[in-house]
């Protein structure tokens, strides 16, 4: 069968064009993150539902009389159809009420606002070390393709995606805290200086070296560390990893002949041609890292005793308080979605293709 | 004799390595045989195979290599530092902990196993589904996967496990409910391949029906790129079950389950470091181990 070639189409005004372009892009992801959304929405709501735990016995105790109970049950909601209780729950979380927690009396929202900070700040940190041995040891890995640096960046890799990250920090508590005493210990702030920090960000070291507390700085810092390298670690093994494949394909695109024929620095070629185009799929891997450094950190803080949304989330788990649990689900969950699209978006912006 | 022995060897290497087979039989050995040749060829790779298939001895001959019962407490023998009596020491109640590691083989083992029977087949079926019928079914059905990978996986399998309630059987359910999002995309990928395949077109001139195609031309060609999925995956799986074992929430006591001997061990990791040290090199042992003969399937089965 031949096909027959229809006579192209005149191509519409540029700046017109392009504009209606990035609104249908903008329009398709954010159809995404809604039908996403609304998935998760009803995946914790169904995981409140499928609960052994009864929600009117954690709000009325166990030796509520009948009449008592019953109020709470029809307080709460639950005599209602499934679909009327869901259409509630979506409510709610979008008024930002994610009930109260069982176990420290106050509203998880505000919970969260407190906690989540401090995995912040871990996260933003682990991830920055990642980036900063990653990408080089990628860059080396892939320039030096079969040799040594090659083979030390994949052994390094492999045992990055064979570590329990659980395990890896209590090895570095051990090694690094109690053996060689180079870093502080669990917490994020020795207890003299807890005082003297007001939290205001949430993030401990801006908070100090905002009030001028410089020596709270250093001493946060140290806590710091390593509960960061040890996530950092994680991230090395994947963003390496990566950044070598995405080298390798560009350092054998013809433009980089092209360079190298000019008579560029290899430097040049390496990191001011073959990098920059590289740039563009390495944004969308770092967005991911960070987003698996927020799931290590769920690990990670109850090993170093990090008051964050992991350890927040854990101790809600252990003790059944079902509100916390899906509020801090449905919140690390949210920030997955937004991860996601934002390094779309900025994949996009980064791609002189696309704009 | 040794002549014979190797003129015999050759003529089997001439028959695995024919160009011309003269059956079907032939021509899959013959293929099985050159993936195996190049396989060998990746030191790596052979590690990898040499630490899974040391996985599977220790966990079937537990009792003969174990020198204690993984569970016998012996509260005179509290936190003895390894020794020749016990390899790695012993735990907080006296238990042997290389006994315990041993045994522990088996738990990882049926976790892993019974996370992969339930999630290869359904994720299979997922992919292959959305990916044959295309349109709405695609849509919906990548949809449902869409939301499923939006969630850390770990947080998800949490969220489970406190419905659930603690245990290894629920365990088993809260990682296999996440762990089926990639098997889909994978089998998905494949099939939009396969589809437009000239074969699968044949089968329907021939009048299969849909459900006859799907099952028995689309999915056995999605199996290869599965199995070096799932063999990555296992690394994946362990340091999560691992993971649920070290927070309480996987196997309970006393299961000799490393994640949770490593949680045990944590109290006193100051003073007696091995009861949370060798747990936790046997998972890093075993998940490169994993991740070593994915990396090696991979390049034999998945040459894209």
């Amino acid at each position: 069968m031949v096909a027959i070639s229809a006579p192209t189409p005149p191509a519409p005004p540029r700046a017109k064009g392009r504009a209606a372009r990035w609104a249908k892009i903008l329009g398709r992801e954010l159809t995404t993150v809604a039908i996403t959304i609304f998935g998760l929405l009803l995946v914790t709501f169904l995981i409140a539902r499928v609960m052994p735990i009864d929600p009117v016995l954690a709000v009325v105790g166990d030796r509520a009389p009948a009449d008592v109970y019953d109020k709470a049950r029809l307080a709460l909601g639950l005599d209602k159809p499934y679909w009327q209780q869901f259409a509630t729950y979506i409510g709610k979380v979008f008024t930002g009420d994610l009930g109260t927690s069982v176990l420290t009396a106050q509203k998880v929202t505000d919970d969260i606002k407190t906690v989540f900070p401090a995995t912040l700040e871990l996260a933003t940190l682990g991830t920055l070390i990642g980036v900063a041995l990653g990408v080089p040891l990628g860059i080396l890995a892939a320039v030096n393709q079969g040799r040594w640096i090659d083979q030390i960046a994949r052994v390094i890799g492999l045992i990055g995606y064979s570590i329990p990250v659980f395990w890896l920090g209590l090895m570095g508590l051990l090694l690094f805290y109690a053996k060689l005493g180079w870093v502080a210990g669990p917490g994020r702030l020795s207890v003299a200086y807890q005082d003297f920090v007001t939290p205001m960000t949430g993030l401990v070291m801006l908070d100090a070296a905002m009030q001028g507390e410089w020596e709270a700085v250093v001493d946060a810092f140290w806590h710091l560390i390593l509960p960061a390298s040890v996530l950092g670690l994680l991230s090395v093994a994947y963003i390496s990893r990566m950044t070598r494949s995405f080298m390798i394909t560009e350092l054998q695109q013809q433009y980089v002949v092209a360079a190298r024929v000019k008579g560029l620095s290899e430097w040049r070629v390496v990191c001011g041609h073959a990098l920059g185009n590289a740039l563009v799929p390495l944004v969308t891997v770092i967005a991911l890292s960070y987003m698996h450094l927020l799931e290590g950190a769920v690990l990670t803080e109850t090993i170093f005793a990090w008051p964050g949304l992991g350890r927040y989330l854990t101790n809600a788990l252990l003790n059944a308080d079902m509100n916390a649990v899906l509020g801090a689900t449905l919140v690390v969950g949210t920030v997955f979605i937004a991860i996601n699209l934002f390094s779309d978006i900025l994949g996009r912006l980064a791609d002189p293709r696309a704009r | 004799m040794s002549d014979h022995a190797s003129s015999a060897h050759v003529t089997w290497r001439a028959w695995l390595t024919t160009t011309s087979p003269e059956s079907r039989r032939q021509a899959k050995l013959g293929q099985l045989y050159r993936q195996w040749l190049a396989f060998k060829k990746n030191p790596a790779a052979v590690v990898g195979l040499v630490i899974v298939l040391a996985l599977l001895l220790l966990a079937a001959l537990a009792p003969l290599i174990a020198h204690y019962d993984p569970l016998a407490q012996a509260l005179d023998q509290r936190l003895l530092a390894p020794s020749a009596k016990h390899w790695f020491g012993t735990d907080a109640l006296g238990r042997d902990i290389f006994s315990r590691i041993v045994y522990g083989t088996r738990v990882t083992l049926v976790i892993v196993m019974l996370v992969v029977i339930t999630v290869g087949p359904l994720g299979l079926l997922i992919g292959c589904a959305a990916g044959y019928f295309g349109g709405w079914v695609d849509t919906v059905l990548m949809r449902i996967t869409d939301v499923f990978l939006a969630f850390p996986r770990l947080v998800l399998a949490l969220a489970f496990v406190a419905a659930l309630g603690p245990g290894l059987e629920n365990a088993v359910i809260a990682i296999a409910f996440t762990a089926w999002p990639p098997y889909a995309r994978v089998a998905r990928a494949e099939t939009m391949i396969i589809r437009n395949a000239d074969y699968i077109s044949a089968m329907r001139l021939q009048g299969a029906s849909q459900m006859r195609i799907v099952l028995k031309h689309v999915v056995p060609m999605c199996v290869p790129s599965l199995i070096v999925r799932t063999t990555y995956d296992m690394a994946g799986i362990i340091i999560i079950a691992a993971g649920l074992g070290f927070l309480g929430l996987g196997a309970q006591p006393p299961i000799p389950e490393w994640g949770a001997m490593i949680s045990t061990g944590r109290e006193q990791i100051f003073d007696q470091w091995w009861v949370a040290t060798f747990p936790g090199i046997a998972i890093c042992v075993v998940a490169l181990g994993f991740n070593l003969l994915g990396d090696g399937l991979r390049d034999v089965l998945d040459a894209r």
